[in-house]
């Protein structure tokens, strides 16, 4: 367990440092922000005073050792754009996304396992196909068409929800949700469903692939013969089995989600990391983008961790030490 | 309902008669949906290897649009051409339009797929074949990689690289490649352990051989699946770029580019500029699906059938 | 902070005047664009200025066509060729209660060559004040070195912040080497995002302010002058524009910027819905390359006559000679887009046809200068005369998410310019790559857009036509480098000249000498327009500036 985690963190620290890099050379090499961000009447002068004060007349090494100083003391730079720690800008904003992605994949489980169950029960029927068919579909369609199309027909054409923007909010815990207002509520329907619905294809798959191979199994078979009832089997044993795989994408799913909402985000004008991230790119902000992808990688990083940890817990079978680390 | 064990040999290809394609043709084709999948996907990909040919119009060639044709509706008639399905904002025809999308969606689709199975399998092939620390060192990363969404690593990808259909293909074979070495790795892992393999090594063949011609093809049926997965995310995912302002160029555009053109139209009633480019998108990509979903169902040996 | 700011509101709520009922006095706006910052001097950038104006006024105001107006200063005049004196409004007080005075001024003069990080710094409006004298609280005597007829202009693009509510008392000497004034701390951007230093004279207040989501404005009940009848102001950043305009059509938003050409026709035939639309400053152009003997991405032109010196891709890798040194072809290209098909077709009606830099009726513009007719058979001759009687190949650079339809009226041109036999490919591009890439000269043709902020033909003459020249200050965005000694030397004279007549009459003549050498290609004026509730009217402005300040309710 200890030598497990110990690989683990050398492991991430790597990764972080290479990305870091990569990262930091490559939107160095697209081009200067200041090109964007300055007042085009700002004249020669003017222009190179800003290049100065921003410090993008040094070589990319020594701005790129400067960044990693102050990494190791904390501070992961000063937006471009903005002017204040790109930290606290991505903080100030993930509760947004964290909200929307834990609604997005919260809707996925609720409708994904019953249905998924059920496709797994009667894989010829009518409705055993249509949602396999579904499913499909949701795999198919690409987020940002489903969500206009979920804008035209809810927002324009039946004027039901809302169309962009994450309406009130109020403080829980300190930060600031939406979840616990009405106005908040019809905001992040449609955009948690937007986003909620590549995973419920997942889900509906992996429940169904789930039940189909465990009601051939003899202890099934077992308790339909002690006379235990169909829901029974299926709320007992049925989803416990399918539990592992589910509990695999709860967590390791929530992080893609994030990284999916950047489109979902774009469309809905959805406040989060995601519309910060395309934002930032389009600027050319490098201590924001560096700022969120480490911010990102470092959580991806412990979302894996905590899943294998939970997967031992969960599946005795399982072994950390016999992981790959 | 269990499965006799002689259908499972013979699915693996051991047990002499039935030639085993034959026995996946049949298999194949026990889903009616399947078929049809494979068929659309037949008849569209023919029609974007010939779209030259069988288009009204060169859509890239400046000489034979005019901007003065623009948003025409469906089935409008202008000087000898007949918009069948109307005109973009620049008089593109959207017939047209949407075949050298499809050819430039599928192309970039197949390329980074093909790219990235080539890479991705050779990677596999050579951790699985050599084990010991090149196994560790590969796969190791093939995780860390498949540990993080397709969406975000392709963003940083070509948001490093710039646009370009080129740099769209880099950035798809950049995020694909360890689906690729991580199956293969896996089915050749268990394959290495066969007789066959054993007797080749005794013949002392070279690694190349045995890698290349015993190894290889007997573990391309789960490369199949996950490929034909692959191409249909990789349309999707270079859609999505596109629609994010990071991918395709404008100038050629894809069907996710379309769809996005398309999509700053949806609101003013010019429906047919993003409707048909979409229509055109999920039924690739819904045909590619079901062929893919069959050919899992037929090449997965554990699922009951 | 945020209970003074409740108890103000509550003692003011009981001498308010005019009850407005209370559902109709909020409003809210969907913005294109967002801002960078509430601070004032960080971001000298329009959607910051935009905002800017709502709590922090300046000396002087620009209306919706920019002629100058009073605001905080009720007068000014030159005194002499480098001095002016501005008479200050009096009984003017911040949000926080203290008085205005020419104190402030100087205060926030010293403050914005200090702000740190600064993308773009306001110290191109504050660099020509060398000296400010404060002979009593409401009068500013301002000297500069040469003489600059542009300062009351540039004094309407920053706002006043208070010395008092930011810790000063005692009085300030400007001082104009930007180091503060001997003022030891001022108060840092994220006071101003968060509220605490948010403290102008404006007839709005800071509300809330959320980075990305929404930007909360209460009405200043002390305002000095009429006000604003809206109670609460919410401004909400939508910068995809579909969204923006389904945020209206589903009642989300009362007020949008920028609807996409495409959804006017829809949102025209909504009842509910009203576009107000303005001529606007910017010019969409197209520029050059004329400064070597080759240029990247011609084809088919044959050798170059010389070899390529100095910065530019053509310096270090082979290219072929540059057509666009000829004047001939120069006007061919001029001749060959049909203006009017790009503003009907491409921008839905919604533009001018631009024959200058600036629309009729500016300052400095020609009376009567005409677009560019459309005539391709004249420029094929032109073509034929210049020695391309089979024209060549160009590489148009534009790029796709900057200006109105941008990518688009660049695909529209290589159309025309294909059919006079120039085949001409678009390189369409995300601006911050566009930009890039323009900077390092690698387009020998692109397409970009031009606002002048002055309203003044010095603003587009100085920075897109003149030689690129560090000392001069010349040329700041000229990246086809067209370099011509004489109209060099007018925009030089005419930007110290003081006399409105003189300075407009040079800088007419300079513009349409540009205009005759084919210096630079204007296509159009945008046309801003915004979409609103019909109960409310805009009064729509040339600077394309998005303001609660000009959104009223109709009586």
């Amino acid at each position: 367990m200890l030598a497990f985690t110990v690989r683990r963190l050398l492991q991430s620290v790597i990764v972080l440092f290479v990305m870091s890099i990569i990262v930091f050379l490559g939107i160095y090499a697209i081009g200067n922000p200041v090109d964007i961000l300055i007042n085009p009447e700002a004249d020669i002068a003017e222009q190179e005073a800003t290049i100065r004060r921003l410090g993008l007349d040094k070589p990319v090494w020594t701005q790129y050792f400067t960044f990693l100083t102050n990494v190791l003391q904390g501070d992961l730079g000063t937006s471009f754009v903005h002017n204040e720690p790109a930290l606290l800008i991505i903080l100030e904003r993930l509760p947004a996304t964290m909200e929307l992605a834990v609604g997005a994949v919260g809707l996925a489980i609720i409708i994904g396992i019953p249905a998924g169950i059920i496709a797994g029960l009667y894989p010829d029927s009518i409705i055993g196909r249509g949602i396999m068919a579904g499913s499909i579909l949701g795999f198919s369609l690409p987020t940002f068409w489903v969500g206009l199309m979920l804008i035209m027909l809810f927002s324009v054409m039946l004027g039901w929800l809302p169309a962009s923007g994450r309406g009130d909010t109020v403080g829980f815990l300190g930060v600031q949700v939406s979840f616990l207002t009405w106005d908040g509520l019809t905001h992040i329907f449609l955009p948690a469903f937007n986003l909620a619905l590549f995973k419920m294809s997942l889900v509906i798959r992996l429940a169904r692939a789930g039940t189909r191979e465990v009601m051939l199994q003899d202890y099934i078979k077992f308790a339909r013969a002690k006379g235990l009832s169909n829901v029974r089997v299926i709320g007992v044993h049925v989803l416990k089995n399918i539990l592992i795989p589910v509990v695999t994408v709860l967590g390791l799913e929530l992080g893609s989600v994030i990284a999916f909402a950047v489109v979902t985000e774009t469309v809905f004008a959805w406040p989060g990391i995601g519309k910060l991230l395309i934002d930032s790119i389009g600027n050319l902000d490098r201590p924001l983008v560096v700022a969120y992808l480490l911010m990102t990688v470092t959580m991806f990083i412990i979302i894996n961790f905590v899943v294998d940890i939970l997967y031992s817990l969960l599946d005795p079978r399982v072994r950390l030490g016999d992981m790959k680390a | 309902m269990n499965m006799p064990d002689s259908i499972l040999e013979e699915k693996t290809g051991v047990v002499e008669g039935q030639p085993p394609w034959r026995r996946f043709a049949s298999d194949f084709c026990e889903s009616r949906l399947a078929v049809a999948g494979l068929t659309i996907f037949v008849l569209i990909a023919l029609s974007a290897i010939f779209a030259p040919w069988i288009t009204p119009q060169d859509p890239y060639d400046l000489m034979q649009i005019d901007i003065l044709d623009g948003r025409l509706p469906p089935g409008s008639v202008s000087g000898e051409m007949t918009y069948l399905l109307g005109t973009d904002d620049q008089g593109r025809d959207m017939l047209s339009g949407i075949f050298y999308g499809l050819r430039t969606s599928l192309s970039v689709g197949a390329a980074s797929t093909l790219i990235a199975l080539f890479l991705g399998g050779s990677v596999g092939l050579i951790a699985a074949y050599f084990g010991g620390r090149v196994d560790t060192i590969i796969m190791r990363v093939a995780d860390l990689q498949l540990s993080f969404p397709a969406i975000l690593i392709a963003l940083i990808l070509v948001s490093i690289l710039g646009q370009g259909v080129d740099k769209i293909i880099i950035a798809l074979v950049g995020v694909q490649w360890a689906y690729y070495a991580r199956t293969i790795r896996g089915t050749a892992l268990v394959e290495r352990r066969r007789e066959y393999i054993e007797a080749a090594t005794c013949l002392a063949l070279s690694h190349r051989r045995i890698v290349f011609r015993h190894l290889l093809p007997n573990c391309t049926p789960p490369l199949i699946v996950v490929g034909t997965v692959q191409v249909a995310h990789a349309i999707a995912l270079e859609a999505t770029l596109s629609f994010l302002g990071i991918g395709i160029p404008i100038t050629e555009p894809s069907l996710g580019l379309l769809i996005k053109n398309g999509f700053d139209y949806m609101l003013s009633g010019d429906y047919w500029i993003s409707f048909y480019p979409g229509i055109a998108l999920l039924i690739t990509i819904v045909s590619i699906n079901l062929v893919g979903d069959q050919l899992r169902d037929v090449l997965n040996p554990r699922l009951q059938r | 902070m945020k209970i003074r700011l409740i108890s103000f509101a509550a003692a003011f709520a009981m001498t308010t005047l005019a009850p407005v009922m209370a559902s109709a006095a909020d409003l809210t706006v969907g913005l294109a664009s967002e801002p960078s910052s509430i601070d004032p001097h960080y971001h000298n950038l329009g959607p910051n200025n935009e905002m800017r104006r709502h709590i922090f006024e300046s000396l002087i105001w620009q209306d919706e066509q920019q002629k100058l107006t009073p605001l905080l200063a009720t007068s000014w005049e030159p005194t002499s060729e480098t001095t002016w004196e501005f008479k200050l409004r009096k009984g003017v007080k911040f949000h926080d209660g203290s008085d205005f005075t020419a104190r402030d001024f100087v205060y926030t003069a010293c403050r914005i060559p200090t702000v740190p990080n600064s993308p773009s710094s306001f110290t191109i409006y504050t660099s020509a004040m060398k000296k400010i004298e404060t002979p009593d609280p409401h009068t500013l005597i301002i000297h500069t070195e040469k003489p600059y007829p542009l300062l009351p202009v540039e004094l309407a693009v920053w706002g006043i912040i208070s010395a008092t509510a930011n810790g000063v008392t005692g009085d300030i000497t400007f001082n104009p080497d930007g180091t503060g004034c001997g003022i030891t701390s001022f108060p840092q951007t994220k006071e101003f995002n968060s509220g605490q230093a948010t403290i102008g004279t404006g007839m709005f207040k800071y509300g809330e302010y959320v980075k990305g989501d929404r930007y909360v404005m209460n009405r200043n009940d002390a305002y000095w002058g009429e006000g604003t009848e809206w109670d609460t102001v919410t401004f909400k950043p939508i910068t995809n524009s579909a969204a923006r305009v389904a945020a209206l059509l589903a009642g989300d938003v009362d007020f949008i910027s920028k609807p996409p050409t495409q959804d006017l026709e829809r949102l025209e035939s909504e009842p509910d819905i009203t576009l107000s639309s303005m001529g606007s400053n910017r010019v969409i152009y197209l520029h050059m390359d004329q400064y070597g003997p080759s240029t990247p991405g011609v084809k088919g032109t044959g050798a170059p006559d010389g070899t390529y010196e100095g910065e530019g891709p053509c310096a270090t890798s082979a290219c072929e000679k540059n057509p666009l040194l000829d004047r001939r072809v120069r006007q061919a290209l001029s001749k060959a887009i049909n203006r009017d098909a790009i503003v009907d077709k491409v921008m839905g009606g919604y533009a001018v046809a631009a024959g200058e830099l600036l629309p009729q009726g500016f300052f400095g513009t020609n009376e009567g200068a005409k677009p560019e007719a459309y005539d391709p058979e004249g420029a094929k001759k032109l073509l034929v005369e210049a020695g391309y009687p089979n024209g060549f190949e160009l590489v148009l650079g534009t790029p796709n998410d900057r200006y109105i339809n941008d990518a688009k009226i660049a695909q529209a041109i290589a159309q025309m310019f294909t059919r006079v036999g120039i085949k001409t490919s678009v390189n369409a591009m995300t601006k911050s790559v566009f930009f890039a890439t323009r900077n390092k000269y690698e387009f020998s043709l692109y397409l970009a857009g031009w606002g002048s902020g002055t309203g003044e033909m010095s603003s587009p003459m100085r920075a897109l036509v003149g030689t690129r020249d560090k000392s001069r200050g010349l040329g700041g965005t000229n990246r086809g480098r067209y370099s011509n000694p004489v109209i060099d030397d007018m925009i030089m004279e005419a930007l110290s000249t003081v006399d409105d007549d003189k300075r407009a009459t040079l800088l007419a003549e300079s513009s349409r000498m540009a205009m005759e050498d084919y210096a630079i290609l204007p296509l159009h004026f945008e046309v801003t327009i915004w979409a609103h509730r019909s109960d409310l009217s805009y009064g729509a402005r040339a600077d394309q500036y998005t303001m609660a300040i000009g959104i009223n309710s109709k009586k």
